[in-house]
């Protein structure tokens, strides 16, 4: 008699768009339980798991670090939610845009990204500042810079500067057996 | 005294004549939030959070600054109020420059707290990132405009408990913004006493104290009450 076939994992995938990385650093401060999920889990995307380059079809659940900030986040979002079954904006960047949205103050928010590059790299630069320019290589800054869910729909929202481990342990447990984590409370949803 | 008789989700409770909706709601340990509301100011009923369903009202009332009426029928958390709240919360913060992670009262802060109550995991609305200034000429406290939800408390605690009047509204709608003085900056207010009472009772990081960095801001939100029951009643909260 041959054993059944395991059961298909979940192909997890975690992405990290304008963001400090502090949230994936929080998902590796799940310490043991990452044993725990790597038995139930495929890391098919990862910053911090895989090497791979390009966002694979198929993806069962994303943790979404950051905001929309450049052109290459929202590619990456839009191909996020197309291959993806359930995204969750994960942190603050992504849920609120936060500390990297700050710079849509400048310019009245129109084109906070020329108001940005001028200040950063001509108004506070030596005598031979200038603004940088190499398309192809480095992603165009979007005007504005947003939330996830103002780009794409997200399913589920993690808050948090970052969320802490015992949060993401919380929200990705229950989905783990196809069940919604219960979002309420200090615990699961405190902002900052 | 008397007493008058009211329904609050069902239950019967009696409170003195004269006390608001929001103390019969509490009363009934209904839970109702606020956010405006500080026990010793008089309620001004800005945030709304406190809106409560009184049958045959057709309108919603801010139980702070309702008077509690015999035979009032009261519900706090209908699927209505609760939906309402909520997008009050949101457009808080939609509505100003709050970035918690970065704030002086970030987990000292009511409105943050006020996004857990009411179940907020982000906002439905576009952030506005209006252009608001920071007034930072007092040599001891700074008001941060961007932070600042006009719930009007500083207002309040400087005229009815400090006597300075500092504070104002200025402008109107969504112009709208805290004045000190005559429109000037609050360093220069001669009637300022630099008591501290406005920071104390400020519910966000709008009002901190210039030594306060992230997450540093304690604020003292029973002062006001206190004070007030040392004065009218000549009462301290140890005796």
């Amino acid at each position: 008699m041959t054993p059944s076939p395991p059961a298909a994992k979940l192909r997890l995938a975690t992405v990290w768009l304008a963001g400090c990385s502090g949230c994936h650093m929080s998902f590796l401060d799940l310490d043991e339980f990452l044993f725990d999920l790597a038995e139930k889990v495929d890391v098919v995307f990862s910053p911090v798991g895989t090497d791979v380059k390009i966002y694979p079809e198929n993806v069962d659940i994303a943790l979404v670090e950051g905001a929309v900030a450049n052109v290459d986040n929202l590619e990456l979002a839009l191909q996020v939610r197309q291959r993806t079954g359930l995204v969750i904006s994960f942190g603050d960047c992504a849920v609120t845009a936060n500390v990297p949205g700050l710079r849509n103050l400048l310019d009245a928010g129109h084109d906070s990204a020329k108001a940005v590059l001028e200040r950063g790299y001509l108004e506070l630069a030596d005598a031979t500042g200038q603004l940088p320019f190499a398309p192809g290589i480095v992603p165009e800054l979007l005007p504005r810079v947003l939330p996830l869910h103002e780009v794409i729909p997200v399913d589920l929202y993690l808050p948090g500067c970052p969320p802490s481990a015992e949060r993401i342990r919380e929200a990705i447990t229950p989905l783990l057996s196809g069940e919604r984590p219960v979002q309420e409370g200090s615990a699961m949803l405190r902002f900052g | 005294m008397s007493v008058v008789t009211l329904t609050v989700n069902g239950q019967d409770v009696a409170v003195p004549a004269g006390a608001s909706l929001l103390e019969a709601t509490r009363a009934a340990e209904a839970n109702v939030p606020t956010l405006c509301h500080l026990e010793g100011l008089t309620p001004v009923s800005s945030c709304r959070l406190c809106l409560v369903e009184v049958e045959g009202s057709g309108k919603l009332l801010p139980a702070c600054s309702t008077a509690a009426a015999e035979g009032m029928v009261v519900h706090t958390h209908t699927p209505r109020l609760r939906e309402y709240r909520r997008m009050t919360v949101e457009l808080f913060f939609a509505e100003g420059n709050h970035v918690c992670a970065v704030c002086v009262a970030n987990t000292h802060c009511e409105l943050q707290d006020m996004a857990v109550t009411v179940g907020m995991d982000h906002s439905r609305f576009p952030y506005q990132y209006p252009q608001r200034p920071v007034d930072a000429t007092h040599p001891q406290f700074t008001l941060d405009h961007n932070r600042c939800i006009l719930c009007t408390r500083c207002v309040r605690v400087c005229d009815e408990i400090e006597g300075a009047h500092v504070w104002d509204i200025g402008s109107r709608g969504g112009q709208c913004h805290i004045v000190a003085g005559l429109d000037e900056p609050w360093g220069q207010v001669q009637a300022c006493t630099s008591c501290g009472k406005c920071v104390d009772v400020c519910p966000t990081g709008a009002l901190f104290r210039n030594s306060d960095t992230t997450a540093e801001k304690q604020p003292n939100t029973t002062l006001p009450a206190l004070l007030r029951t040392a004065r009218e009643q000549h009462r301290w909260h140890n005796q």
